[in-house]
């Protein structure tokens, strides 16, 4: 049995806490107001100094030279170039009152909502991603079960121990669900601003009114209660049902219920995975649509979710709590994060190239957006998510050593954390983003989570699933060009 | 302990056979001689491709004007069997390459006929983007060649080039594959064979294997370096045959879902056409205690597996055309519109063959029989036509503009050449079936001992399944060669 060290519980709860307390300033320095909003803006523009401007504020700037156009004469604007350019800035705001206040409010309005969603967009991309792994290793283990597959049986109770997290992030998950939804607190959803169904409203929008039968409040809520508990249903039962088989002794018979329960597991999660990505990810650009968004989601936090397994197993492996696990498990895991890499580039190519290749106009904002605001992000995401894996995990060695796969998989986990960041963050704060403490407090707090549960639950039962038929295929399962050096190498040559 | 597996597996090779029943067995119907069910056959098939091909003459002599195409369905019969060829066809590679990246034992006896099938279906596949051209004599014309153009280019951005480069990669590369793994088989033909010409043939087939562990190593090692070529190659002709449509600005065309879908569809229908080849074949070769009940059950659930993902894409489909607001999105052919239009029969037989039926394969009694399986086998194919069919007639028959809303008729020169190309497919396996080893020998010889029947059941009742004089050989105390 392992014993989870006090050391990492403690290291885990600082964590959390170090998190929690990075939240809670995130959301404190939030603007209260718009008054605030436009006092950050003040701020922000004479901070910047040239780096990093905007998206609003370039077109703010493209107005301010208009506005001031009108009282000059064009061959002046030429003339002066830069000189004028720059005053008509500062003007801006001043030049307001008399050409374009209302302008300058929705502007001001715009940044606030995009700044008070800042600690909620930040909390939400790591919530979904720690929750998306979760659910991922989840269903990897019920393919694991459904394919009869041995050489990952020793690997079963890691896998569990991993989706333990499953609880702690859906119960977050549906704080927030609640708060955006029934509360009305945050404003990540655009579609669930007021009057948006209204025709009598300002803020009516025929679009998302013609949705309104998918895109409405008590469905929406409903349908992710719904997801959370399947998931979480399958979940505790296989957990249990697991533990039970290592002593059931019944001649299979729970071994084939829990095989049938993973079947329909599966079929659950296929049709729950996509509606979720519409519900929770694709909803927040409320215009936009693809087909392929649901398995583009699932890709990224399937490549993720491997990661993660192997990650523990690693660990878990070096501190001996895992007796059954040689290098040719390791092997096929990297391999797995190798091949899923592969694949989810495969998917985001697709999208993003049709959607370039046709460039219709509605469906195209979507990348221009994250293209022009995102652009490194963007970029390296691909390089990371693709370049990166395949250089370092073609190689057959490479990939039972374990510090290789650590290095491959920290790329991997921060390429797919980008990916899931640039999903969610340019519909909520637009321009407004950055990479800073709300962002990195909702990490840790996380991963402290995560730490802390995955841990606790491993240390719960015993590592080895006894009651699998499949066992001792798997604890002797050799990849046939491993060779064995990693920790337990010793009975095997 | 490498042999060691698990008791609950079902065995793979039925029967108290050894190593030389195997040889016995793959090696009958080559050196015998054809039954009458076999001529019979292969006439029907031969009359059939005869008369494709003479349907092909007439279109390439008279022009393509004597299709049921028109100026607004410029694409209807000729490109859904185009689609409908390559997908059958990534079976083939999905079997040998992705289940053996998985290692899946059950695939080494139904690989070698499903490479086959592939490789035969990408012929029927490849002659429709000649033929469906105006000025086939120009296809040349396609392939980036300095000429006295001014070295005129072709231009990269069509996905019909790209098509090109997929459909003739994925021929040559699945070729190869196939070839290699058949070196070993064709070479135990040739040792056994008694008259001269076959010798001649079979020697020269084999290219001179003879079975060094070098070779074998070599062997194993391209093996798994093409499997894992193969795999990239099979999702990316398939993504690139979606991308003839997904690039497209066509309400029903344009939807990224395409590539991966298509190839789900593609190995749905794959699966299917395996199903109904090896139902018989299994039969009509005496090769029942190696195409077991067991293999038509995975391979079911295989089906079961990609039917439902193929159906998940449907409901996406259905639900954004919807989701787009879009009105145009109306007349997809997943649309509300399409199951209400004129086309409805063809909505509908999409959804009763390629969703509905296929659920029966829930039910093991269902999916362990094989008379079900080659029914159902059967609904697929058809209704995976149905859905090419329907991606592309249905959706070019209305358009953004209803003043080009027109309607699809085939003619008999459609139907022909279609019919012609089963005719040929079955003219190419039956003559495989009677010349090559239908499954993969060398490769069944290995799973023998591990997944025999008669050696599964030695071990779980703890009879040794060496024979002594190995045991004895081991321990130094004889200068036997353990011979197999």
């Amino acid at each position: 049995m392992y014993q989870f060290s006090g050391k990492l519980k403690t290291f885990s709860i600082a964590l959390i806490l170090l998190g929690a307390l990075g939240i809670a300033f995130s959301f404190y320095t939030a603007p209260k107001s718009i008054e605030d909003a436009k006092e950050i803006m003040a701020q922000q523009t004479s901070h910047d100094g040239g780096h990093a401007i905007s998206h609003e504020e370039v077109k703010e700037e493209k107005h301010a030279t208009e506005v001031k156009g009108d009282s000059l004469a064009h061959g002046e604007i030429e003339n002066h170039g830069e000189e004028v350019h720059h005053e008509a800035t500062k003007d801006a705001h001043a030049a307001s009152e008399v050409h374009g206040e209302n302008h300058d409010d929705e502007h001001a309005e715009h940044v606030y909502h995009q700044l008070k969603n800042k600690p909620w967009s930040a909390l939400y991309v790591s919530l979904f991603f720690f929750l998306g792994i979760s659910l991922l290793v989840l269903v990897f283990y019920a393919s694991q079960r459904v394919a009869q597959s041995a050489w990952s049986v020793v690997l079963f109770r890691v896998m569990e121990a991993i989706s333990a997290n499953l609880v702690p992030t859906s119960i977050i998950m549906l704080l927030v669900i609640l708060s955006a939804s029934v509360l009305h607190i945050n404003h990540m959803f655009p579609w669930m601003a007021e009057g948006v169904f209204d025709p009598s409203s300002p803020n009516y929008d025929p679009i998302i009114d013609g949705k309104s039968w998918w895109m409405n409040t008590p469905g929406w809520t409903i349908r992710s209660i719904v997801y959370l508990a399947v998931w979480n249903a399958y979940r505790w039962f296989i957990r249990r049902n697991s533990i039970k088989e290592d002593t059931a002794n019944d001649g299979l018979k729970t071994y084939k219920l829990n095989y049938n329960v993973s079947v329909g597991f599966i079929f659950l999660f296929m049709i729950t995975e996509s509606m979720m990505s519409w519900d929770w990810i694709m909803g927040l650009d409320p215009h936009w649509f693809s087909t392929l968004f649901g398995w583009y989601v699932l890709a990224s936090l399937l490549v993720s979710a491997l990661t993660v397994i192997a990650f523990v197993t690693i660990y878990l492996r070096s501190k001996g709590a895992l007796p059954g696990v040689n290098d040719s498990h390791i092997h096929d895991l990297a391999k797995f994060m190798f091949g899923f890499s592969i694949f989810w580039t495969y998917l985001w190519f697709s999208q993003f190239m049709l959607i370039w290749y046709a460039d219709i106009p509605e469906e195209t904002t979507y990348f221009v957006m994250r293209f022009n605001e995102y652009k490194l992000p963007f970029l390296a995401m691909v390089v990371m998510n693709f370049a990166f894996p395949i250089l370092l995990l073609l190689n057959s060695d490479f990939k039972s050593i374990p510090w290789f796969i650590v290095i491959g998989g920290i790329v991997i986990l921060g390429g797919h954390y980008i990916d899931v960041f640039i999903m969610v963050m340019p519909a909520t704060v637009g321009s407004q983003w950055s990479f800073g403490i709300a962002e990195i407090s909702a990490l840790l707090f996380f991963l402290g989570i995560f730490i802390y549960t995955v841990f606790s639950a491993f240390a719960k039962a015993n590592p080895i699933p006894k009651g699998n038929p499949f066992l001792k295929e798997s604890e002797h399962f050799h990849y046939y060009n491993i060779e064995h050096r990693g920790e337990g190498s010793a009975d095997h040559h | 302990m490498s042999h060691y597996e698990a008791p609950i597996r079902e065995p793979l090779v039925l029967g108290d056979k050894s190593y030389h029943d195997i040889t016995e067995d793959i090696a009958k119907p080559i050196e015998g001689a054809a039954n009458k069910n076999w001529y019979i056959a292969f006439y029907i098939s031969l009359a059939a491709m005869l008369w494709g091909f003479g349907c092909i003459f007439y279109t390439v002599g008279t022009g393509i004007g004597v299709w049921g195409l028109n100026k607004n369905i410029g694409w209807a019969w000729d490109i859904t069997n185009f689609v409908w060829w390559v997908g059958i066809g990534h079976a083939g590679t999905l079997i040998s390459a992705v289940l053996l990246l998985f290692r899946q034992k059950w695939r080494m006896a139904i690989n070698r006929s499903a490479e086959a099938m592939t490789i035969f279906a990408v012929f029927q596949a490849g002659l429709f983007p000649i033929i469906h051209m105006g000025r086939p004599w120009n296809a040349y014309w396609v392939l980036p060649i300095p000429n006295q153009f001014g070295s005129l280019w072709v231009n990269f951005n069509s996905p019909l080039l790209w098509d090109v480069f997929a459909i003739s990669t994925y021929l040559s590369v699945s070729l190869v594959f196939w070839w290699t793994g058949l070196l070993p088989d064709f070479a135990m033909i040739r040792d056994r064979a008694v008259k001269p010409f076959q010798k001649k043939i079979y020697s020269l087939l084999s290219f001179g294997w003879s079975g060094r562990a070098k070779d074998w190593q070599r062997f194993e090692e391209v093996s798994l370096v093409l499997a894992g070529l193969a795999t990239p190659l099979v999702l990316s002709v398939h993504t690139i045959v979606s991308m003839d449509f997904a690039t497209s600005i066509n309400p029903g065309w344009h939807s990224t879902i395409f590539p991966p879908y298509f190839v789900a569809g593609a190995i749905f229908s794959g699966f299917a056409m395996v199903q109904t080849l090896l139902g018989i074949m299994r039969k009509v070769t005496n090769l029942e205690d190696y195409i077991t009940r067991m293999h038509i059950e995975y391979m079911n659930i295989v089906i079961i597996l990609t039917g439902g993902i193929v159906a998940v894409a449907y409901a996406t489909e259905f639900f954004i055309a919807w989701y787009t607001g879009s009105p145009y999105e109306n007349y997809t052919y997943l649309s509300v519109g399409a199951a209400t239009g004129p086309y409805a029969w063809a909505f509908w037989s999409l959804i009763t063959f390629n969703i509905i039926t296929p659920q029966l394969l829930w039910f093991k009694k269902i999916r362990r029989s094989f008379i079900w399986t080659f029914i159902i086998s059967i609904a697929i194919n058809i209704g995976m036509w149905f859905e090419r069919f329907d991606i592309i007639a249905i959706v070019l028959s209305k358009g953004h503009l209803p003043s080009t809303w027109w309607r699809f008729e085939p003619t008999f020169v459609d139907v022909g050449i279609f019919i012609g190309t089963i005719g040929f497919f079955f003219v190419l396996f039956l003559l495989y079936a009677r010349t090559f080893p239908v499954i993969a020998q060398a490769e069944v010889k290995t799973i023998l001992k591990s997944s025999g029947e008669f050696y599964k059941k030695r071990s779980e009742q703890g009879i040794p399944t060496k024979p002594a004089i190995n045991v004895a050989s081991a321990e130094g105390t004889s200068d036997k060669n353990n011979k197999e």
